[in-house]
């Protein structure tokens, strides 16, 4: 984050709220950073998008972008989806900040589903989007005691949701939104990235923030805290495993998306983080199948 | 040392009283329940038997009075003073509570075996095989087959639904379990297989109950105790059998009469 800009005369605001609103959020956020994981109550504005298009996301990185900050914005780990696209050109429209797809260029992330497989820094911030903030909403729809459970730190329910994943399915079904326990106390929902990513949040340098609109609430996960994935001690917590490296670029550890090649089941598995891919392509590393369907995937292959 | 322990009572009701603004709930209860003992609370409705339950239960607060209730670790506290995290914990540790409707005490959209593990994973169960083993262990103690674990309590009778929060209510181990009219919801020859049940597991396990129901048959057969209410107090109070057998009180004659008749 960099300095705060003053209001402009024109009328607009500098990334579109004013600067009241923007105060009011960066205190939830500051709230959210002194209680790890305690989701924060806020006014959520109307945004000039649909909920569904993560404007609890937009409404933090309103708050805490300035004119010297490096927008990223990804969705299912690629930037050119419209909601990424919309959204990044939203911030270059009404902050007129620089953007890029490159995550070690950016300054401030704001992401649905993926954390960059890059390790990110101290010198970042990454803004998630939240559609449901509320990890105890599926057993417990009562919000006055949702509430009261987080108070005190009463979350034996958490295990019954993995323990009904267990008997159902032999293993914890559970892959995107995987409850996570921060700093030893409160019990978190990452948004629907995939359990993949989890483990990143833990001891992440960066600034993590949670931003969800329809259910207006804010919480964060400050740099190098503890985040602990649930689990029970004969089904510990396990990622997402891949047989085969990216097809594109031969990365092995990262999450892959599987790619419809042609309609005769043709089908290869490639970096769902994009940024990550080209870069290791551009720095020549070459999967089995990157010298035949480059167009896929779009950039320099 | 165990036995001096249980000399003393494990639950006190202390001029305990409720008005629910100008209405009268309860008033000016006193009675010592200990360990292992079954004390029957009837009435007609109306007379105040739920209100105390709930008052005894911690989920109404008084209006007057105190219940001192003996610690697992033997202290005796006042349970209008335990913090929230407090009594919630006793309320799923050393307590239990069966509901008259299943649905009030059971989680309907969880499966059988996640009912009766609930308690043990919120007091920091995190061993799944375990859990299960011991929600296995509870469904087959309370007469329900344990290959129906993975059901859920929609797919289970009145019945089953009653045996299946007893499970999940002594899983546990509780002292005190409190039952709000637990077979009244029940045809006639299903009460009976429960009140069985009930009182074979209440005298293997040396559980303490306080049960609240309009049925004396059902006082009779699984309490030691009685307390017949009115209007909100109590106007008898003695061991079950000689109570029923030769009641003192024109209002309790009333009632055994009328049990007769029926
Ligand atoms: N929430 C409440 N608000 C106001 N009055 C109440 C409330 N609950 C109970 N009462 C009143 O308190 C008195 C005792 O009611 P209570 O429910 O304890 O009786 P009960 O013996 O359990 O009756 P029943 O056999 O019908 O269940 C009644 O006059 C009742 O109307
Ligand atoms: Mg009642
Ligand atoms: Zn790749």
């Amino acid at each position: 984050m960099s300095a705060v800009a003053a209001p402009q005369a024109s009328g607009y605001n500098f990334a579109y709220l004013d600067e009241q609103t923007k105060r009011m959020i960066r205190r939830a956020i500051l709230k959210g950073i002194a209680i790890p994981g305690y989701q924060v109550p806020f006014a959520s504005r109307e945004m000039p998008m649909p909920y569904g298009w993560g404007t609890g996301g937009v409404q933090v990185t309103a708050a805490i972008i300035g004119p010297a900050d490096v927008l990223k914005v990804i969705d299912q780990g690629s930037d050119d989806t419209t909601n990424a696209v919309s959204i990044r050109k939203f911030f270059a429209k009404t902050a007129g900040v620089a953007t890029t797809t490159e995550t070690k260029d950016a300054t401030i992330i704001q992401t649905r589903h993926r954390i960059p497989e890059r390790q990110l820094t101290e010198k970042q911030t990454i803004v998630f989007q939240v559609p449901i903030p509320e990890p105890l909403r599926f057993l417990e729809p009562r919000e006055t005691e949702t509430r009261k459970l987080h108070a005190l730190a009463d979350y034996g329910l958490m295990h019954v949701k993995l323990y009904e994943d267990i008997s159902r399915h032999g293993h914890i079904a559970t892959t995107y939104d995987y409850p996570v326990e921060v700093a030893d106390r409160y019990v978190m929902n990452p948004s629907p990235t995939p359990k993949f990513d989890n483990p990143k949040m833990h001891m992440s340098p960066a600034l993590q923030l949670f931003g969800a609109g329809r259910e207006k609430r804010i919480y964060a996960v400050p740099p190098f805290t503890k985040v602990r994935s649930l689990d029970f001690e004969d089904h510990p917590f396990e990622v997402q495993r891949f047989d085969k490296p990216c097809a594109l670029c031969a990365a092995t550890n990262v999450y892959l998306d599987e790619v419809v090649l042609d309609d005769r089941g043709g089908r290869m598995f490639v970096c769902s983080d994009s940024d990550y891919c080209e870069e290791r392509r551009a720095d020549g590393h070459r999967g089995e199948l990157s010298g035949e369907a480059p167009h896929l995937v779009g950039g320099a292959a | 040392m165990m036995a001096k322990l249980n000399d003393k009572p494990l639950l006190s009701a202390r001029n305990l009283g409720k008005h629910y603004g100008q209405r009268l709930g309860c008033r000016d209860v006193n009675f010592d329940l200990y360990e292992g003992e079954v004390l029957a609370v009837v009435g007609e409705s109306g007379s105040g038997k739920s209100t105390l339950l709930g008052l005894l239960a911690t989920e109404l607060s008084p209006t007057a009075g105190a219940v001192n209730y003996r610690m697992r670790d033997g202290e005796t506290r006042n349970l209008f003073d335990l913090s929230e995290a407090e009594r919630r914990f006793l309320l799923r540790t050393d307590w239990g509570f069966v509901r008259q409707d299943a649905r009030d005490g059971l989680r309907m959209g969880v499966s059988a075996g996640g009912n009766v593990g609930e308690r043990l994973m919120a007091v920091g169960g995190r061993h799944y095989g375990r859990i299960r083993d011991t929600a296995s262990d509870w469904l087959n103690r309370v007469e329900i087959e344990p290959e129906r674990i993975d059901d859920l309590p929609k797919s289970f009778s009145g019945g089953m639904r009653q045996r299946l929060q007893i499970a999940r209510n002594l899983v546990t181990h509780p002292r005190l379990v409190f039952m709000d009219e637990p077979t009244s919801s029940l045809d006639v020859s299903v009460q009976a297989r429960l009140l069985d049940l009930i009182r074979g597991l209440v005298s293997e396990l040396g559980l303490a109950v306080i049960i609240v129901t309009h049925d004396l048959a059902v006082a009779r057969l699984l309490s030691h105790r009685i307390m017949v209410m009115r209007q909100g107090r109590v106007i008898e109070t003695g061991l079950t059998d000689q109570v029923l057998d030769d009641p003192r009180e024109a209002y309790t004659q009333l009632l055994v009469s009328s049990v007769l008749a029926a």
